[in-house]
């Protein structure tokens, strides 16, 4: 899948600090349909980290982490 | 049943609160309970109007305190309580009021703010605290 595949919803959380990106996600997945593809732009360096961790921990699916050199698109399904 | 990280919040000073929001949202992610018991200096942070007053900071990083909060503005960070209401919003997270400090200060239920779920004795809290993974003392 390519990295600017688009998604059914878009969190830009540009300029938001740890733990705001994965926050925002949590609440974005929480709040959304099962199968729904969410894409997250962070230019937050723990929450490139963090996020992975947490989709895996949180059984979705990471659909992958893109380097769009000044942030980072993190691509995430839904799973349950 | 969740695992549970217990926060004891003793200190009042900016520096100290911001890791107690922060670390309620890591433990919110990983899906933990968060128990956060909030006595002396911390509750007092909790009194309602308390987020409306200029922080404060602790005395050892005096000097640094203006670069900081300058730093914190432009950078658009949220204050320590706003990081605790989205934890508290995405999980479960339980803001304790420790009676004694309550007492000491004349504070009531309805002196705090609304984040504060209950007013508890330290007997209470420790018992629930005990099947905690992890405590800290902040």
């Amino acid at each position: 899948m390519s990295d600017d595949v688009e998604t059914d919803v878009l969190i830009d959380a540009r300029g938001s600090f740890c733990p705001g990106p994965l926050m925002e996600l949590i609440r974005a997945i929480r709040e959304g349909e099962v199968g729904e593809t969410i894409a997250i732009l962070s230019n937050d360096n723990g929450s490139k980290r963090d996020i992975p961790l947490w989709v895996g921990k949180a059984g979705h699916e990471l659909i992958g982490v893109f380097d769009k050199e000044d942030h980072d698109r993190i691509v995430v399904k839904k799973l349950k | 049943m969740a695992d549970k990280m217990s926060l004891i919040v003793f200190s009042g000073t900016m520096d100290k609160l911001m890791p107690v929001g922060i670390l309620a949202s890591g433990g919110v992610a990983m899906g933990m309970d968060v128990e956060i018991f909030a006595t002396f200096w911390g509750l007092q942070s909790l009194a309602k109007g308390a987020s409306e007053q200029p922080p404060r900071m602790s005395k050892d990083f005096e000097d640094m305190a203006p670069m900081m909060m300058q730093m914190m503005k432009e950078k658009n960070v949220p204050s320590w309580l706003d990081t605790l209401r989205t934890a508290k919003e995405l999980g479960n997270v339980k803001v304790l009021a420790c009676a004694m400090t309550a007492d000491l200060m004349g504070m009531d239920k309805d002196s705090f703010d609304d984040i504060v779920d209950d007013i508890v004795g330290v007997g209470e809290f420790v018992d629930s605290a005990k099947d905690a993974k992890i405590t800290l003392f902040i």
